[in-house]
């Protein structure tokens, strides 16, 4: 006796040779070899599909949210921001209406924190930010609160500390928050690459088995004359099916996520960033007042708050032409039309309120700034409600766009290995037909 | 805010012979100063070794002043201590014209007008600070705006306070948007020449402020390994620079975008939110800005004695005489009283010792 595998690969081979030399013998090996293919030609489908719709699924109900809770995190501290301004200058009383912004604001910020930290793994870049943010937010919200205390009593340093916390926020918070927001939408977008990656490998092996099987029904019409073996052409119709549902469904799925991706997330991305920048405009108008021209920029000659105001307005104002070069139908351009409306209305009564600050009538300007009626807060918050309808309109458009992309796999694993064992039983049934012509 | 941000130097009082080692410390190379020092020691034969010395530093000093015109050099008036002085630091900015009652042509404007209108602060505690439950500015200077207000025109309510930032006092006054300036604003020679002042009205100087359990003593090495809050660009952070008693006092980046604003803060109030967060251990700022800290914080106090002299006046623009003598006039009248009684109301308890008035320097005529 020969030794063990050696032995038995050997004798295998010799059977094989054997076999093909004889017509039943090789039509037994046509048979195993096509429904080996078949079958193979269903797993990789099922698999690399099945891969494709866990990425399009993450993309919908993982990944996504978790971008959109991550600007919403960004926009919760920013808003918060510019309501202590606001209910700073208020004086001692703060409205109650302005309180509890904040503290929604607030309450928002740490909920999500806590959603994000579940879904992150320790070590990625996302769980440093959040931890930063964790850290952070306990000594932003103890100034704010010091801040009010000083400002109940009607002493200036309350100012100082509002300040102070402002600065604390936008230093190390809202970068913080952006950051993580931008890690958030990184690992949206490999998912949605990972969704749209064409199955090379599934087309690859449809396209042997089907040749195969077009082979194999060639060959025994060439020697039979029978057009048709049924169990074949049940095999070549089911593999067909496959092929084509593989093709079309991809297709479809990887038309609807771009289309969720340009004119879902890229608006979102761009409204968000005008949303942010109207906030800490807001803030710094806010400021101006509250600092009354205590803090000047570096050169020493322009107030520091009146000029980042001017910053923000300039990038909102960019922000909201890219949404608008983004938007692709009049349900998203409405509400952007109207926020650009506006935001000029805001710079023109910004600039009647520092006109009547410069001329030293301060109560004057803070009725013009935070007052109820044709002040700049008022239009500030119409700004804020056009941007959020838009927001909710992409976020809608993105939902649907992903769904249905997700939706265009849906069944296809599950139908590729069905039909695989069909087409497999198929070949079997259409080789065995011709094997019992020999017995 | 006041004169704290902004000022850059110009409020350092004359130097005498004494002060020329300490002049040439300000110089930011180093070795150069030593040197310098070295060479002062021998203050024997003063007379051509002072001259030589004259000229080296106004070499070295140029290029590295931050504006020329204010930190040029020149020597003392030929008494043979030809130490080197600055500039700016021209003889008594605080003089004054003489009082008068007399109207011209702008108490005339004011008259038919019917309202006095005056620059001021809003944030400045005890000094110009609008009240947030009455809504109304109070304060020292706001008095004393009122009490001008009432000699010219026979009512302290005839006035109409314009809220000016620090970086607005000048171009206020010389775009006619107010008649007078009351907002602790030092009188300096750099600044004299821009606008008129009128006599002193506050004598004020630089002190350390710091918790009343603190071992910090005053302006002295009981500063040593302590971290100081300073304004950036103020008086109080060149003293610091000259001398900081071996204190921690610079942010990296001082000056630059990048300053972290952790020992130099943009006001002098954030030094008091760094103190209260245990950020900082002492603030060094001027006395009567400390005095608005300190009555916000109980735990705090001024420490030691003033380590500079700074004068506030009232300022007008340049060419209205007949304001500013009447503005004088009326301060002659104030100090004889009203000035004792708003110490009393506004900064007695944090600024306790002040005996009275700095009393009154007039030019001739």
């Amino acid at each position: 006796m020969p030794p063990g595998g050696r032995g038995a690969w050997a004798v295998g081979k010799e059977r094989l040779r054997a076999a093909a030399t004889t017509e039943p013998g090789r039509l037994q090996i046509l048979g195993a070899v096509l429904a080996v293919l078949v079958v193979v030609f269903g797993a990789v489908t099922a698999f690399e599909i099945s891969d494709r719709a866990s990425s399009a699924d993450d993309v919908v109900s993982r990944s996504q949210p978790l971008s959109a809770d991550a600007a919403s995190i960004y926009r919760s501290l920013a808003d918060a921001d510019t309501a202590a301004a606001s209910g700073f200058l208020a004086g001692a009383q703060e409205p109650a209406e302005v309180h509890k912004r904040y503290t929604d604001d607030i309450a928002t910020a740490s909920r999500l924190l806590v959603k994000a930290a579940t879904n992150t793994d320790g070590s990625s870049e996302s769980a440093r930010e959040i931890a930063t943010l964790n850290e952070q937010l306990p000594r932003y919200t103890g100034l704010v609160e010091r801040a009010r205390a000083a400002n109940r009593q009607g002493l200036p340093l309350g100012g100082a500390y509002l300040r102070y916390a402002n600065q604390q926020m936008t230093t190390q918070l809202l970068p913080a928050a952006e950051r993580l927001y931008e890690a958030e939408t990184k690992r949206l977008h490999e998912d949605d690459t990972s969704a749209r990656a064409w199955p090379w490998l599934s087309l690859a092996v449809g396209v042997i088995a089907l040749g195969a099987l077009v082979w194999a029904q060639r060959r025994t019409y060439l020697r039979t004359n029978r057009v048709f073996n049924h169990g074949l052409l049940a095999a070549t119709a089911a593999s067909t099916v496959v092929l084509l549902w593989l093709a079309v469904g991809h297709t479809v799925a990887r038309a609807e996520l771009n289309d969720a991706r340009e004119h879902g997330q890229n608006s979102l991305q761009v409204l968000n960033d005008a949303r942010i920048n109207s906030l800490k405009a807001r803030a710094n108008e806010n400021l101006t007042l509250v600092a009354r021209g205590a803090v000047l920029t570096d050169d020493g000659k322009k107030d520091k708050y009146e000029t980042d105001y001017s910053t923000g307005m300039g990038k909102l104002d960019t922000a909201l032409a890219q949404a608008r070069e983004l938007a692709d139908d009049d349900a998203g351009r409405d509400p952007l039309a109207e926020a650009a409306d506006r935001v000029a209305q805001w710079k023109q009564r910004h600039a009647g309120a520092r006109a009547t600050d410069d001329a030293g009538d301060y109560d004057g300007a803070l009725a013009k700034v935070i007052g109820a009626q044709d002040s700049t807060g008022q239009s500030f918050d119409q700004v804020d409600a056009a941007l959020e309808k838009a927001l909710a309109h992409e976020q809608r458009e993105f939902t649907r766009s992903a769904g249905d992309g997700r939706g265009a796999l849906s069944g296809l694993p599950v139908g590729a290995a069905v039909l695989a064992v069909v087409a497999a039983a198929g070949a079997v049934m259409g080789i065995n037909r011709r094997l019992s012509e020999y017995r | 805010m006041t004169d704290d941000a902004g000022v850059h130097g110009a409020d350092v009082p004359a130097g005498g012979p004494a002060r020329g080692p300490a002049t040439a410390g300000r110089v930011r190379s180093r070795p150069l100063a030593r040197w310098r020092a070295v060479r002062l020691k021998g203050w024997g034969g003063v007379g051509a070794m002072a001259a030589a010395c004259a000229v080296t530093a106004s070499l070295t000093l140029l290029p590295l002043a931050r504006s020329g015109a204010d930190h040029a050099l020149v020597s003392g008036p030929g008494t043979g201590t030809a130490v080197p002085v600055r500039a700016d630091t021209c003889q008594a900015p605080e003089k004054s014209l003489a009082p008068s009652t007399a109207d011209g042509p702008s108490i005339a404007a004011i008259k038919a007008r019917g309202k006095l209108i005056v620059g001021v602060d809003q944030n400045s505690y005890r000094w110009g600070y609008r009240n947030p439950t009455t809504r109304t500015l109070e304060g020292f200077d706001i008095d004393l705006a009122r009490a001008i207000a009432t000699d010219i025109l026979g009512s302290p309510d005839k006035i109409i306070f314009r809220a000016i930032p620090t970086n607005q006092r000048i171009a206020a006054l010389e775009g006619d948007k107010v008649d007078l300036v009351v907002r602790t604003m030092t009188i300096n020679c750099k600044r004299i020449q821009q606008v008129a002042f009128s006599t002193a009205y506050f004598q004020a100087g630089q002190q350390v402020l710091a918790p009343k359990d603190s071992s910090v003593k005053g302006y002295d090495s009981s500063l040593s390994g302590k971290r100081v809050c300073s304004a950036e660009g103020s008086t109080a952070y060149e003293a610091l620079e000259r001398n900081s008693f071996g204190a921690t006092f610079r942010d990296e980046g001082d000056g630059t975008q990048a300053d972290a604003d952790r020992f130099t803060v943009p006001n002098q109030l954030d030094c008091l939110v760094r103190l209260q967060l245990g950020e900082v251990d002492a603030i060094v700022t001027d006395n009567a800005l400390a005095a608005g800290q300190a009555a916000q914080d109980p735990a705090v106090e001024l420490k030691g004695r003033p380590f500079t002299t700074e004068y506030y006046g009232v300022a007008a623009k340049l060419g209205n005489d007949d304001l500013v003598r009447r503005v004088n006039h009326v301060l002659v009248q104030y100090r004889k009283g009203p000035w004792m009684a708003a110490y009393d109301k506004w900064l007695r308890k944090d600024l306790p010792g002040i005996p009275g008035p700095p009393a009154p320097q007039y030019k001739d005529g």
